[in-house]
């Protein structure tokens, strides 16, 4: 192998870590808020779980082609990946994070109220607190999954690891493939090992 | 300073859920000190009337008093931290530590910490646990009667004026249960602090209660002190009696 492909898996790769990171940032900071505020809503777990499961079936490639027509969000490159990414991790982090609120020992928040916990209380020192091993596997399970996902977005022009393997197929070049398959699979075990070391580090109970 | 006369009023409380009477208007008073016991079978609304004294339910008509002030009239966090609660239950955090536990009503209305860590440490001796031995444990490492225990000392932390507990030795063996009904007489006879007890039990009822109140499909059937209950003739009494 050349140094020049080296080179190559070592820029897509990062360019691959740097898709995710975005995403799971930004399904993160929709997702948990969104979860919280469904515990609280209960009215609105039918729009909100239907719109995320409903995001979730669309097959990933569609979706990418879908968003490339629409306006602001939509086009070749990047932010269309980001837009559809950030689509797909949502569900699991929306729903582990409602299940693992909801999941919170009735007795327990019972006397957090009787005690004289304000809602906010309530919800930082205990109920997070608690949630937090689900939420936490719900965003394991979503970065796992979007590591590969991202190797779609490589077809509308995103980058990534993904590149090595459309060309791969279109030149039916079995090293271009691995040479994107092969990191991509290696970031995701990474992915999961970091993850089950928190879990470890903070379980408490 | 002078202590108000009643420590507690229910004023023609009902409560409804849908055309379910669960309380129907339900009048009583209580002086500061006593314990009354709301004794009934499931379902008699007991439960129900305990949780309108901290503002966990509210009436749908008539006015819960604490103190001077109508539960509508407080805030109710404020309310809460002056109110012990312990419940079957027990409820403690998972995530704390016993003492974290205990301090949870002290720490929430700010006390500095020198003064928690001896409250702490002085209400875990009361209820009969060694704290050097369990200030640091999790509540899933203790036994179901030193988990209540511990309940009642985190009730006790904050010096409330009034204690509530819903069924709190209900789930444990007869032995414990003895225990801790002993180890709540003797902390009554210190520290006099107006107390609600919900039961089943008759023979709970009886040994801690200074009155009984008789609860029956939401109604109160009859209010008296203890020896007075043994005399009581209604057929809701006698019912409970028989148990004996």
């Amino acid at each position: 192998m050349s140094p020049f492909l080296w080179q190559e898996i070592a820029r897509l790769t990062g360019e691959h870590v740097v898709l995710v990171l975005v995403s799971m940032l930004i399904a993160a900071a929709l997702g948990l808020p969104a979860g919280i505020l469904l515990t609280r809503r209960p009215s609105f777990r039918p729009a909100l779980l239907g719109f995320a499961n409903v995001m979730q079936t669309i097959p990933s490639l569609a979706l990418f082609g879908f968003l490339i027509p629409i306006p602001f969000i939509g086009g070749i490159g990047k932010r269309t990946a980001i837009v559809a990414l950030v689509l797909y991790a949502l569900l699991p982090i929306l729903r582990n994070t409602l299940t693992g609120i909801l999941g919170v020992e009735p007795a327990v928040r019972e006397s957090a109220i009787a005690m004289g916990m304000t809602g906010r209380q309530l919800l930082w020192q205990v109920e997070l607190p608690l949630a937090a091993p689900t939420i936490l596997a719900g965003v394991r399970i979503a970065t796992v999954t979007t590591i590969g996902t991202a190797a779609i977005a490589a077809a509308i022009g995103g980058g990534g690891l993904g590149v090595f393997i459309f060309r791969g197929i279109a030149t039916v070049d079995t090293v271009q493939i691995l040479a994107g398959a092969i990191p991509a699979a290696l970031l995701a075990l990474l992915a999961e090992g970091g993850f089950s070391w928190i879990e470890r580090r903070f379980s408490v109970s | 300073m002078n202590t108000p006369a009643t420590a507690l009023e229910f004023r023609d409380v009902s409560y409804r859920i849908a055309d379910n009477r669960i309380l129907d208007r339900l009048s009583f008073r209580l002086e500061p000190g006593r314990t009354l016991v709301l004794l009934g079978r499931s379902g008699s609304g007991k439960t129900t009337a305990l949780k309108m004294l901290n503002g966990l339910l509210e009436p749908t008509s008539g006015q819960v008093f604490v103190g001077e002030r109508a539960t509508g009239d407080w805030d109710l966090i404020e309310l809460r931290r002056s109110i012990g609660y312990v419940i079957q239950e027990v409820g403690l955090f998972p995530h704390f530590t016993i003492g974290e536990n205990v301090a949870l009503v002290p720490r929430l209305k700010g006390w500095p910490a020198a003064r928690i860590q001896s409250r702490v440490a002085e209400l875990l001796h009361q209820v009969g646990l060694d704290p050097g031995n369990f200030l640091h444990r999790y509540p899933r490492q203790l036994s179901g009667g030193q988990r209540q225990r511990v309940g009642v000392a985190r009730a006790l932390a904050a010096e409330p004026k009034l204690l509530l507990f819903d069924e709190p030795f209900g789930a444990l063996d007869p032995v414990t249960r003895l225990e801790l009904q002993d180890q709540f007489l003797e902390l009554r006879e210190r520290l006099s602090i107006t107390s609600i007890f919900v039961t089943h039990d008759v023979r709970e009822a009886l040994r801690l209660g200074t009155e009984i109140a008789l609860l029956h499909r939401g109604r109160l059937e009859i209010l008296a002190t203890a020896a007075d209950f043994l005399k009581s003739t209604g057929e809701e009494a006698r019912a409970f009696l028989s148990t004996l």
